[in-house]
């Protein structure tokens, strides 16, 4: 087994210290000299045509210095996939959802700014409002966008193998219905912006973005700009989870209104504005027959599948695609048929989060399976183990799995969480329930078409000799990723953690995709790790052309240079250091040579050093339409167990313990993988059991905050067992690959699983409120008596 | 019309004129621009804004400017010791308790409220009181275990 120095260890994170002192900087707490404030207009309505838009009101209000419409804007249309471009800057001729985005002010202050937004008159005719599934896909319903006809946004149908002709084969036969609410990521760092337009003409924006290539993007779409002339920078961000993968109205107002004023604009989002702009979770109703063999074989699945996007496409594109192919694995099913769509309502636009399309039909099938496990008369257990993928198996839908776990995971929660001695012997309102899950590393192509590199990365090695500066445009956003490429780049160049200064976050820094489909760890990654490999080699050919051995005869550890061989003489490279630090104390000295030496001496060689790596995933996917969406280098995967009790007088769920693995290929920094799995337990948590974005009649939010939208807290999760399982990815850097988004897919049907065990009654319908398992426990007692 | 209140905050005594309307983090954030105090809802239901009164945490966004008048105030800025990070602060950066860091701040002031009337706190005591400090990244588990390790140190 290779020996790493800082890799695969529990290394504390780079940014810790800046963020436990409150050092950090987010962008709330960046102000630029002379900003100006904005605020936006946003519908009070949730389908409207607008009549007329007056901003005279707003410009007399003294302190303001711009107000911008569509009029100012254009009317370019952008979105997250080209293929379904549905959004403009501001509202061109109507209003769609509660929310929607007319105008922007600037002023020199935040009340001016807002109240200047109020006293922007706009005219509109009512429309009839479509809050539902049902009421967008009536016939004759108003269209949302009158080029989608019957509010269909996408449409999916695809099939691999003969699903009929299977199903007709097999023993067992069994159609579930299961359907969500939507949800909400709920970061707790509100998004915010700065936008900088410089007297050169030079756009600089400032986001809490997890994705600054893609914003730099979009705003040159809109803006028509060279993407070269905005900048992109991240500061710190306080969470994504998805809803900030892709660029903003607000972001794009900023800069709208700096342009219009020439001075910085300062803009946040409120956390009912958060819950407005939405791009989270969908609701999903899924459909699903699986047909399996009298010996638990898992033969088809017929999946039908309707997503409730809200008004705008964002990257509903893509969820839908996932919310089928993500159930090609990580059993070995021959034939899936999968028919979906995703309709429009007059809501916010649902987008990616966390699990991104996965989670729910997740659910819904793992529940599924667990049934026909007890129909067959078999252990859930026992029935996954049978028809689970290993290494190199590939799915029906051309999923390949280059390395997975999935078996060593599912013994370890079954043999760790003492699933044997539990299930089916706890005491009625106790239940222990189990489920697995499996999600990409990174997409296999970008959101626009293109032959670009996925990720570039540069390090420059200090003329000095004893640190070395990574330059990744990835996005840090809590995950820890600028602490595993840290570690990375220290680990490739041979030098202590502590030699290693990252600058992320900036599109001026080269191209990266960003934060969003668990990609970084396996894409910046590989990128990272090119990037140290070459500026060593670099740095060794000319101590290997100074000392006249070769190459390959030399290596670097522990900031040494290790030297394949005996008797080397370095006293010229060692003479030369020296010389140039006449009085300086603590001078290299021994009969080792320091990795600083040499760089010091490469340079006063050739230069400053600078290491280039990048990627670009190889060719993947099948030639289907839709092939794109699912493919990915690698997969990681997980499985779970949880156990729960149920008070069965109120309904109401406490989990107790939760028992999680996870197939991360290889970890990097292991304390962050773990942490990874538990805040994901954590999201999938709050899920199940509580989180619900809910409207009234007129779609406007009643519970847009965390009062009457509650997500976890200290006394809701309990502790989870993390097991880390490594199966070296041989696609991955150093062998890793996913954990960020894989680690939430077992969770919900982990819990629904358990509740089952618990009260004998399947759920079909989430969240497990404790109004929703009351009624139907009350429901079961009432036909228990009848009978 | 401003109001002057007087104030110790972080151990440093000011007279500061405030409107009356103004919230504690407001005035923390934008007046003495101290930015480690995070803003996450502004109504009192993340904890992200926690700083201490006189000892307690209290969220400085449902806390008036005025209701501080002669009470100390403890930031994230203030929680240093001589000696660098203090060891609540220690312990969050070497058991992973920090994600994100969003909520950092107000979790480390929760924490310090409990450890400094409660050394030994038990698991259930220390999950109550950073209870009303939301984080949506780590599950909590390693924050409870940051400040029990801090609490079996003790």
């Amino acid at each position: 087994m290779t020996e790493y120095q800082t890799i695969n260890s529990r290394a504390p994170r780079i940014d810790a210290p800046d963020k436990a002192s409150g050092r950090a900087q987010f962008i709330d707490d960046l102000n630029l000299p002379g900003q100006l404030y904005g605020a936006m207009l946003q519908s009070p309505l949730a389908h409207a045509k607008i009549l007329k838009i007056d901003t005279t009101r707003a410009k007399a209000l003294p302190g303001v210095k711009a107000v911008v419409t569509a009029k100012e804007a254009g009317h370019v249309k952008y979105g997250v996939s080209p293929a379904r471009y549905d959004e403009t800057l501001f509202c061109v001729d109507k209003v769609r959802y509660v929310g929607d985005e007319i105008a922007a002010v600037a002023a020199v202050d935040l009340e001016t700014a807002v109240a200047a937004a109020s006293l922007i008159d706009v005219e509109y005719e009512e429309l009839p409002i479509i809050l539902s599934i049902e009421e967008a896909i009536r016939d004759g319903a108003p269209l949302i966008h009158d080029e989608y006809p019957g509010n269909v946004c996408a449409e999916v149908h695809q099939e691999f193998g003969n699903v009929e002709a299977a199903l007709a084969e097999c023993d067992i036969v069994r159609t579930d219905t299961f359907s969500s609410q939507m949800q909400d990521c709920a970061f707790i760092e509100p998004q915010g912006c700065m936008a900088d337009y410089g007297l050169r003409g030079y756009l600089t924006l400032y986001s809490s973005t997890q994705v600054p290539h893609y914003t730099q993007r979009t705003l040159a779409m809109v803006f028509k700009m060279a993407p070269s002339m905005i900048r992109v920078i991240k500061p710190y961000v306080g969470g994504g989870f998805g809803a900030k993968a892709s660029a903003n109205a607000m972001e794009m107002a900023a800069c709208l209104l700096s342009m219009k004023t020439g001075k910085p604009v300062k803009m946040n989002f409120t956390r009912e504005q958060v819950f407005l702009h939405s791009r989270s979770r969908h609701k999903f109703i899924h459909t699903m027959t699986t047909g399996a063999k009298k010996d638990g074989t898992i033969v088809a699945l017929k999946h039908h599948a309707t997503l409730e996007g809200g008004a705008y496409s964002s990257f509903g594109i893509a969820t839908i695609y996932y919310a089928g192919s993500l159930l090609g694995g990580p059993y070995k099913l021959q034939h899936m048929k999968y028919d979906a769509q995703r309709i429009y309502t007059n809501k916010p636009a649902c987008g990616a989060q966390r699990g991104h399309g996965g989670v729910i039909a997740r659910a819904a099938w793992e529940q599924q399976l667990d049934i026909i496990a007890e129909e067959l008369g078999m252990n859930p257990v026992e029935l996954r183990l049978k028809n689970m993928m290993s290494d190199y198996d590939k799915s029906c839908n051309e999923l390949y799995m280059s390395s997975f776990g999935m078996k060593e995971c599912l013994e370890s929660v079954r043999d760790q969480s003492g699933w044997e001695k539990k299930k089916g012997k706890l005491p009625k309102g106790k239940g222990i329930g189990m489920a697995c899950g499996f999600f990409v590393s990174g997409a296999g192509f970008p959101i626009y078409r293109s032959d670009t590199f996925h990720c570039t990365a540069t390090l420059k090695l200090a003329e000095d000799g004893w640190t070395a500066h990574l330059y990744t445009a990835s996005a840090e956003i809590g995950q820890g990723s600028d602490t595993t490429f840290a570690m990375i780049a220290a680990e490739a160049l041979g030098v202590p953690l502590s030699s290693i200064k990252v600058s992320s976050g900036d599109t001026d820094f080269g191209i990266d995709l960003g934060a969003y489909s668990s990609r970084q760890t396996l894409m910046t990654g590989f990128a990272v790790k090119h990037a140290a490999e070459d500026a060593k080699r670099q740095v060794l050919q000319v101590l290997a052309d100074e000392l006249r051995i070769s190459l390959d005869t030399m290596d670097v550890k522990d900031g040494i240079i290790v030297f394949n061989g005996p008797g080397i003489n370095f006293a010229s490279v060692r003479d030369r250091f020296r010389k140039e630090h006449r009085g300086w104390i603590r001078l290299p000295r021994g009969n080792q040579l320091f990795f600083a030496e040499a760089v010091r001496f490469a340079f006063l060689t050739k230069g400053t050093i600078i290491g280039q790596g990048h990627y670009r995933p190889r060719f993947l996917g099948g030639t289907y339409k839709g092939a794109a969406v699912g493919t990915s280098p690698a997969y990681g995967c997980s499985a779970q167990v949880v156990e729960l009790s149920v008070d069965m007088e109120t309904g109401q769920i406490t989990i107790d313990k939760m028992t999680d693995a996870h197939d991360c290929g290889f970890a990097i920094n292991k304390t962050s993988v773990e942490g990874q799995m538990q805040g994901s337990l954590s999201m999938g948590l709050g899920e199940a059991l509580f989180e619900e974005v809910k409207f009234d009649a007129k779609g406007r939010i009643m519970n847009p905050n965390f009062a009457e939208y509650k997500i976890p807290t200290a006394l809701d999760m309990p502790n989870v067992t993390p097991i880390i399982v490594e199966s070296n990815e041989p696609y991955g850097p150093y062998g890793a690959k996913e954990v960020g988004e894989g680690a939430i897919m077992p969770t919900i049907p982990a819990i629904l699983n358990a509740l089952y065990d618990a009260t004998g009654i399947r759920f079909t319908e989430l969240p497990l409120t404790p109004e929703r398992v009351y009624k139907a426990i009350k429901a079961q007692q009432k036909e228990q008596k009848g009978d | 019309m401003k109001k002057l209140i007087n104030i110790t905050i972080n151990d440093k005594k000011l007279e500061l004129a405030v409107e009356p309307n103004m919230t504690l983090v407001d005035m923390i954030r934008e007046e003495l621009k101290m930015p480690g105090t995070k803003k996450g809802c502004g109504i009192g239901e993340c904890g992200s804004c926690t700083v201490l009164l006189d000892g307690k945490p209290v969220c400085s966004c449902i806390t008036l400017a005025v209701e501080a008048e002669n009470k100390e105030v403890v930031t994230i800025e203030g929680v240093e010791t001589e000696n660098g990070l203090h060891p609540i602060q220690k312990a969050f950066v070497e058991k992973g308790a920090i994600q994100c860091g969003f909520c950092t701040p107000g979790m480390v002031l929760s924490a310090k409220a409990l450890l400094d009337n409660d050394p030994r706190p038990d698991e259930h005591t220390i999950r109550k009181a950073i209870s009303g400090n939301l984080c949506r990244c780590t599950g909590y588990q390693k924050i409870v275990e940051a400040i029990q390790s801090v609490a079996l140190e003790k």
